[in-house]
Formats: structure tokens, C-alpha cells, sequence
């Protein structure tokens, strides 16, 4: 089975609808499959429901498909930092759903592991809990939350060989492996595609059986928060 | 009355030798800077990494290598990264001693709520709720009443809670307190404030 594609426009080819949903890896700018989000715009795909933890900033990241007005419903934990989420949020056109972050996480991994639902404290007693299966184990509730499994996944790892083997780099993995695995198609872009056996078997992050399509590309990497200090002279 | 260097300086007493501990964004991030000596702690950053390094140098900025308030940082020798689900397995699976957040409202039973005000911009609860539900220990830096003087420590929250009955220190300008049966006991009073003082910017039922 070939997973290498040319380009992330040839890497979606078929797989795109409207009204699909997307699970998408990132937090923040950081490790967010930016070339795969351009060819979903490019590509003019339309109602999307996107689960990520963030929804990128004005002009970048998933701020591109808010800008094109692609996205019907985000299910997220943290919006801040996009005015123009907030404009089609707060005027009706766009859906949100809040999860904490953690909740949102495993029901990822939830999703892509075949475990429909899950309980956790997490939200009990907030407004997270409404409308939701109490369970009381041992003297504390719990909240039923259910996996996530989306149309796609769209990722973004450091290394990957031709199998599909991925490895990411320091914090960039973040929402990546657990997106990845919740999608029934996941499309992987990374820096750089090595040889088969240069990769240490010991060492990889994500096996390729929850990879199905894999570019490479060149990567703007934005930083969000720029913050340093002072070299002592 | 204490300021901010100050309240997170307080906060940094908190802190158990060899212990594993979050720290939200704001006064919480300050408390890093007043480590006592002697006391190693590996902090935890919910985006995925535990042993997390101060700001790096300019031009050592790395655009994978960043903390939950998207601040580019730096790693340590004992630095470990995983994904967003480990991540949270184990701020649930109580495995992080503290967290040490900030806070809107907390009340006398240790209800929270730090992530929304209706009617005003909502950027979301991030990962605090998991944080609150799932760590050892919560400890809230805040200040004492709002810029009109009113109390935030109150009998109960009237804004969306974080997480119901979680905090156990709250630390404030004006001083230390804990939650207890029955409300919150005085652990503390800052400089230059007197017990009076406290009491009559605390809403919450103060017990002793």
C-alpha cells in the first residue's frame, strides 16, 4: 500500500464533502497540519464540523477556514485570540461546542480506540454536566462523555517513513496522536519522510496503521507567544 | 497588603519537595520565579510536557517547544514530552500533586469558577476543569475583591463554575485561608492588614 502523496491537495483527493467532520491535531499554532488546512480551503469544502483544541488565529491555522466561512460547528476547548471566531459566534453563523480539554482529548482517543463513552469527574456540577449520565462509583460522580470518530483526521508530525511510522518533536505532539487515531481516514503531514529502517523502531510515537495518506511539505511554523529573556553579559 | 510578586511568592510555600505540580496562567506562572531553595518540583504543562525550563534566550525561541499559554520556554534535563491524552490521564488519574490557579469567585465550600461571565467574551474553559477535578491538591491566587470592593470570596459563586467543592488554600492579597467544613478558617494575614480587614472583604462564612 502506497501512502506517500505529492502534494496535500492530492492527499484529500476523494475524501472531502460538505458537511464532513474533521479532527484535527494542534495546540495553538503549535504542530497544526497547516498545509492541509490551505488545501481544505483551496478545496472550498463547506459545513465542516471540526473538533481541535483551538481554532487558530486571524489569517492562520484553522482562522483560515473561519475566514472563508467553512466551518459550520467547532468543538473546542479554548477560542480566544480569533476575532472573527468570535464575530460568527457571537452572530449565530458559527456552532461551538466547549470541552474541556482533557474531555476532548480522550474522547479522542476514546473514538479512535473503540470505546464509545467513558465516565469522568471532570465538569461534574458545571454546566459541562447538563444533559448528561450521572454515575456514582465509589462515593464520587462521574459524567458520561462519549468518543469522537470524525470523517477524517488531519495531523502534523516531525518525521515520518514510507509505512506511515510517525514521530513528532517536543510539544508539537500535543493533540496529534489522539486526533490521528480518531479519524477513519487520517492524513499525516510532516517535515520530513526518511528511508524505511532509518527510523528506531523503539523510538515511534505513532505506529502507521492509524496513518493512511502522508505528505511532506515545508512548514511556516508560527509562533503565537513570542517570550524570552536576557543573555547575562 | 500583598501584591502580585508577593501572593506568588506565598504560593511558592505551597510547594512539597519532589512533587509534580501545574501551574495556570497569570499570578500562577509568577510562583516559578520564588521556588524555595531546596525544593525541586517538576512542573507539568498541559500541552504535553512535565519538566518545564524558563523563557528561552532570543533567537533560542523554538516554535515546538511551548507552554499551555503558548509562551515559547525551554526544556530541562528530566524533561519529558507526551500527547494531550497522557497528559490529561494523569492531571485525572491524580498524579499532580497541585495546580495553583487563578480564580473570579470561590466560595466557602471550595466551589470555583474562573472560566466564563455571561453575556461577555467566552474564550473557554481550556484544560481547568480537568486540572480542579483531577489534581491532589487545588490552591487559588486571587485577589480578595474586584476594583469595585466587592468581595470574591463568597458564600456561593454566581458565575458558571470551573468545579464544585475543588479548592483547598486560597491565597489572596489580603491573606491565606482554607476551605473547612462549615467555611474558611484563617491560615494567614498579610502584611499591614488586620484580621478586621479581612473578615469584612471576605463574604464567605469565616470559621474558627
Amino acid at each position: 500500500m502506497k501512502k506517500i502523496y505529492p502534494n496535500a491537495a492530492a492527499a484529500l483527493d476523494g475524501l472531502l464533502f460538505d458537511g464532513m467532520t474533521i479532527a484535527a491535531g494542534g495546540f495553538g499554532l503549535c504542530g497544526i497540519p497547516e498545509l492541509l488546512i490551505a488545501a481544505i480551503r483551496d478545496a472550498g469544502t463547506k459545513d465542516l464540523t471540526i473538533a481541535s483544541n483551538n481554532a487558530g488565529v486571524d489569517g492562520f491555522g484553522l482562522g483560515v477556514l473561519l475566514a472563508t466561512r467553512q466551518v459550520k460547528k467547532m468543538i473546542s476547548s479554548y477560542v480566544g485570540e480569533n476575532a472573527e471566531f468570535m464575530r460568527q459566534y457571537l452572530s449565530g453563523e458559527l456552532e461551538l461546542e466547549f470541552n474541556p480539554q482533557g474531555t476532548l482529548a480522550e474522547r479522542l482517543r476514546a473514538g479512535g480506540a473503540g470505546i464509545p463513552g467513558f465516565y469522568t469527574k471532570t465538569g461534574v456540577g458545571t454546566v459541562i454536566a447538563e444533559g448528561k449520565e450521572v454515575k456514582n462509583f465509589n462515593g464520587q460522580d462521574y459524567i458520561l462523555e462519549t468518543g469522537i470518530v470524525t470523517d477524517i483526521s488531519i495531523v502534523k508530525a516531525w518525521k515520518a517513513d514510507p509505512s506511515g511510522n510517525l514521530i513528532f518533536r517536543k510539544t508539537a505532539r500535543n493533540f496529534n496522536p489522539p486526533a490521528a487515531t480518531a479519524g477513519r481516514v487520517c492524513i499525516a503531514e510532516v517535515e520530513e519522510i526518511v528511508p524505511l529502517g532509518s527510523l528506531d523502531p523503539d523510538h515511534i510515537h505513532l505506529p502507521g496503521i492509524y496513518v493512511h495518506r502522508l505528505i511532506q511539505g515545508d512548514h511556516e511554523k508560527r509562533i503565537e507567544q513570542r517570550t524570552v529573556r536576557k543573555r547575562e553579559v | 497588603m500583598w501584591d502580585r510578586n508577593q501572593i506568588a511568592a506565598r504560593a511558592a510555600q505551597e510547594l512539597q519537595d519532589g512533587t509534580y505540580v501545574n501551574l495556570g496562567i497569570g499570578i500562577p506562572t509568577l510562583v516559578s520565579n520564588y521556588i524555595p531553595e531546596g525544593v525541586n518540583v517538576t512542573l507539568q504543562s498541559e500541552n504535553g510536557m512535565l519538566g518545564m525550563g524558563p523563557f528561552p534566550f532570543e533567537g533560542d525561541e523554538d516554535a515546538d517547544l511551548i507552554n499551555a499559554g503558548k509562551q515559547t520556554i525551554t526544556e530541562l534535563p528530566q524533561t519529558a514530552y507526551f500527547d494531550s491524552a497522557q497528559s490529561f490521564a494523569m492531571i485525572r488519574g491524580g498524579k499532580i500533586a497541585m495546580a495553583i490557579l487563578g480564580a473570579m469567585e470561590v466560595a466557602e465550600n471550595g466551589d470555583l469558577a474562573n472560566w466564563m461571565i455571561p453575556g461577555k467574551l467566552v474564550k473557554g474553559m481550556g484544560g481547568a476543569m480537568d486540572l480542579v477535578a483531577g489534581v491532589g491538591r487545588v490552591v487559588v491566587v486571587m485577589d480578595h475583591t474586584s476594583k469595585h470592593g466587592e468581595s470574591k470570596v463568597l458564600k456561593s459563586c454566581t458565575l458558571p463554575l470551573t468545579g464544585k467543592a475543588v479548592v483547598n488554600r486560597i491565597i489572596t492579597n489580603l491573606g491565606v485561608l482554607d476551605v473547612v467544613p462549615g467555611g474558611l478558617k484563617i491560615v494567614q494575614i498579610a502584611d499591614g492588614v488586620t484580621e478586621a480587614e479581612l473578615r469584612a472583604a471576605t463574604e464567605a462564612t469565616i470559621v474558627d
